[in-house]
């Protein structure tokens, strides 16, 4: 993505500092510390956006210094859905953390499900069987899909196109309801168990999601169709919110927003997990780190779900039967019919349920790729079935950090097309 | 914050008029526009919000109902649907939200968090709105599906239909008292208390 | 499964070893990840080092967290997850800070921008202060939260108070807050403040004109 596909030819009339009146093209960023011209020598205005607004994409409250039209400065505030996670986490079993995951990120409880089993396995050196790696991917590849649809339509009202969303909803409530014959709930789906799955996939699952993934492409296209070319969409989004390539790596953002501007690092293929290597799919790189190229990543990323999806079926046909859950008794909970029968099998059942597994002393982190960006579960266990310390490493609440620095000089409304495309999920900062 | 609730004789005012036809009609007129005009404000917060978007979308589709004008302005809102768990520090936030409202208004308490504090019991959330402001409706759930929504969303139109012009303690505003609570302390310690399993949860190993 | 046998030590250890002895303390393996346990008055310095040197290249500031152990003995640790992208290698340092002695490190925000936040949220959650950062309020709670310190083994999980005195403190904050140009200005000037207004400010009152 070297070079614009349009050309909007769109200006707005500025002055600069020295009074001359300029036509600026639409969407271009100003340099910062470029100084706009007070003409009448006011003083600059707040305007508090938030908690509550429509357009804030959850509870955050953005004050906005403003010279007119110009930003002048940002300032974030967070911590209005602070629920205490990371201290409830230290009085739960390790698969009793798992529904508390859900309700993190929950536009892709899914993802965070498989991250935390993820995390727990490797503190505690279990490996996962490969049906039930198959079935991650899966449910991370359709966590993705539903993530980004939901920001693809919510960024789409917030600049002002409302039909994408009702379209890219309709999509999501197809997914909704295979997630919902696989797991029994829409959205806190509470998917892993350490050491497994809570449950195989039921029949017609397959078939369903195939299904979806024949048609889906259609309906991406409808919604490029609607966007990529479109002048309203292109001069509200090309040039705003800026950042390069070093200033991300420096402000520690990851997924899609590190990739908008350049720089090609996404954690499925730098440091694979569930077998991620053995897939094939590209990873869209940016290049102008704008919200434009941010858009193009995210339409793209599901793009290469869907072709992932269709692959990992694939496999899925080939290891049919095949166990989902580790043969570990310590680890899984028996059959129902076997600890109902077996001394032995009730025994494991009753030491999991009342005291629940036993994490060895030390230390795990675990990173995934987010749909918002990397999410790490970092566990630090005292031998104990619950953790000292389970901390979430949240993507959205570094990525959004940055927002100061790229409302630098824009205009307001530009403010929340940047807030959109950061693609915040507010259980997720604020934890 | 806010004004204080009027001291005095808090009881049940007794309308001088006694209700006739003329009155019932009038009732049934602006009960049937106000249940099926009911602009929401939807004060979501978190999963339930986005349940709340996909009732609102095509295949759940609140605007049979009439509600498909959201208004995220206060002051021309009808029902605060509280989609969430709210934090303490939300809670002047709904209050002044709720106090900017203009009668008739009611609110929907939408999944377990804002109900109760759902699996919240923490020291950052409060366990329940109606701590915090007056509700008409809980809807369970966690998230509740569309459909519970919805059926939430019915019977608080079945509850306005059941109102009448001549009850004045219905469009009475309920302030924060004067010692800065909405509900009596010890109300709020008491539906507070864990309950059930959550007795357990605070040991931590 | 734990503990020093759980895998090879990172390369970068060899390295640290080498040019910071004294400041090294231990190294440990646990489920693969390499732990530095470095001296918390060279924290700064060593992470610099990691960022610049060539050998090392660790760009990518992963997390800054803090960790409290059950067992009270144990001191507060400080966390830092670095990553070096060109090289695919992760490191995690560690610095231990008495609780006997105020609980103070070294901001990192001048190496790595994304440091602000992190940093703001381990004050806020810990009480543990990072020399140097540019603006360390809360940022979870509110600024004026009087409980204390959540993620601190000492705090319990409901909170110190009571429910009802949990409510009336959030309903009498005032939601407005930082939203004047004077508190913006004065958020931006923190730093250079005279002490009693800084503390004035900190317990969330207004000043008086003069």
């Amino acid at each position: 993505m070297s070079t614009r596909t349009i050309e909007v030819g769109l200006r707005t009339p500025t002055v600069d500092p020295s009074g001359a009146v300029r036509l600026e093209p639409l969407g271009v960023q100003l340099p910062p510390h470029t100084p706009v011209q007070d003409d009448l020598g006011g003083e600059h205005m707040l305007v508090n956006i938030g908690p509550q607004h429509p357009a804030t994409h959850g509870v955050l409250r953005l004050v906005v210094e403003l010279d007119g039209e110009t930003v002048v400065r940002v300032v974030p505030h967070i911590g209005y859905l602070h629920s205490g996670f990371e201290k409830l986490g230290e009085y739960r079993f390790y698969n009793q953390i798992i529904p508390l995951t859900d309700r993190t990120d929950y536009l892709s409880p899914m993802a965070n499900n498989v991250c935390l089993a993820l995390a727990a396995e490797k503190l505690m050196g279990i490996e996962i069987t490969e049906r039930c790696t198959v079935l991650r991917v899966i449910a991370c590849e359709i966590s993705r899909i539903i993530s980004h649809l939901v920001w693809l339509g919510t960024t789409g009202i917030d600049l002002g196109a409302f039909t994408p969303f009702l379209w890219l909803f309709q999509q999501r409530e197809r997914l909704y309801d295979l997630q919902e014959a696989w797991t029994g709930a829409r959205l806190t789906t509470s998917l892993t168990r350490v050491g497994g799955l809570m449950a195989d996939i039921p029949d017609g699952f397959e078939a369903g999601l195939l299904d979806f993934c024949r048609t889906f492409p259609k309906t991406l296209d409808e919604v490029d169709s609607m966007f990529t070319r479109n002048a309203i969409w292109c001069g509200r989004t090309q040039g705003v919110g800026v950042i390069s390539g070093p200033d991300a790596i420096n402000y520690s953002l990851s997924g899609p927003m590190l990739r908008a501007s350049g720089v090609d690092y996404d954690v499925r293929k730098d440091r694979p997990y569930l077998g991620y290597e053995t897939y094939d799919f590209d990873v869209p790189v940016g290049e102008h780190g704008d919200i434009y190229d941010r858009y193009r990543v995210r339409l793209e990323e599901m793009y290469q779900s869907n072709r992932i999806l269709v692959q990992a079926l694939d496999r899925l046909a080939r290891l049919k039967g095949a166990p989902i859950n580790v043969s570990d008794p310590r680890v899984i909970l028996p059959p129902k019919h076997r600890a109902m029968s077996d001394m032995e099998a009730m025994i494991f059942h009753f030491k999991q349920v009342m005291e629940g597994v036993k994490a060895p002393v030390g230390e795990a982190y675990f990173g995934v790729e987010n749909p918002k960006g990397e999410l790490g579960y970092y566990f630090v266990s005292d031998g104990t079935a619950k953790p000292v310390r389970w901390r979430i490493r949240p993507p959205s609440f570094i990525n959004l950090a940055c927002l100061p620095k790229l409302c630098e000089g824009v205009l307001l409304s530009d403010v929340i097309a940047i807030n959109a495309s950061i693609d915040i999920v507010m259980g997720e900062i604020d934890r | 914050m806010g004004l204080s609730l009027p001291v005095g004789d808090a009881g049940t005012e007794v309308s001088t008029m006694s209700p006739n036809w003329v009155t019932t009609r009038l009732d049934f007129l602006a009960n049937w526009a106000r249940s099926n005009s009911l602009w929401p404000m939807p004060f979501g917060t978190a999963c339930c919000a986005i349940e709340f978007m996909a009732t609102a979308a095509s295949r759940f589709d609140l605007a049979r109902f009439g509600m498909e004008r959201m208004s995220y302005s206060p002051r021309q809102a009808d029902v605060l649907i509280c989609a969430g768990r709210l934090p303490f520090k939300l809670a002047p936030v709904i209050r002044r939200i709720w106090d900017q409202m203009p009668q008739p208004k009611w609110s929907i308490s939408m999944g377990a968090c804002a109900s109760s504090g759902g699996i919240f019991d923490t020291y950052a959330m409060v366990q329940g709105i109606d701590t915090i402001i007056p509700v008409d409706v809980y809807v369970p759930g966690c998230p509740p599906r569309p459909e519970g929504l919805i059926y939430g969303i019915n019977l608080l139109q079945k509850k306005i239909k059941g109102e009448s012009l001549l009850d004045a303690d219905l469009r009475q505003e309920h302030l924060v008292g004067p010692d800065g609570l909405f509900q009596p302390a010890r109300h709020i310690d008491e539906v507070s208390e864990p309950f059930g399993n959550s007795v357990h949860q605070t040991r931590s190993s | 499964m734990s503990g020093a046998d759980d895998g090879p030590v990172s390369p970068s250890v060899a390295g640290l070893r080498a040019r910071f002895a004294g400041a090294v303390r231990r190294a440990v393996v646990s489920c693969g990840d390499t732990v530095v346990y470095l001296e918390p008055t060279r924290a700064h310095e060593v992470l610099a080092w990691l960022r610049d040197d060539p050998s090392q290249q660790f760009d990518y500031l992963m997390d800054i967290t803090a960790v409290e152990y059950r067992d009270e003995e144990r001191p507060l640790e400080v966390v830092w997850q670095l990553r070096s992208l060109s090289r695919r290698q992760d490191l995690r340092l560690k610095t231990e800070l008495a609780k006997d002695a105020p609980l103070e490190v070294d901001s990192v925000y001048d190496l790595w921008k994304g440091a602000d936040w992190l940093e703001r949220e381990v004050f806020d959650m810990f009480g543990i202060t990072f020399r140097g950062h540019p603006d360390l309020r809360r940022i979870l709670m509110w600024e004026t939260y009087g409980e204390g310190f959540p993620l601190r083994k000492s705090f319990p999980l409901r909170g110190h108070f009571n429910r009802a005195e949990q409510t009336r403190q959030a309903l009498a904050a005032n939601p407005e807050a930082h939203y004047s140009l004077e508190e913006l200005s004065i958020a931006a000037a923190y730093a250079e403040l005279p002490p009693e207004m800084a503390q004035r400010l900190a317990r969330g009152q207004r000043g008086e004109v003069a």
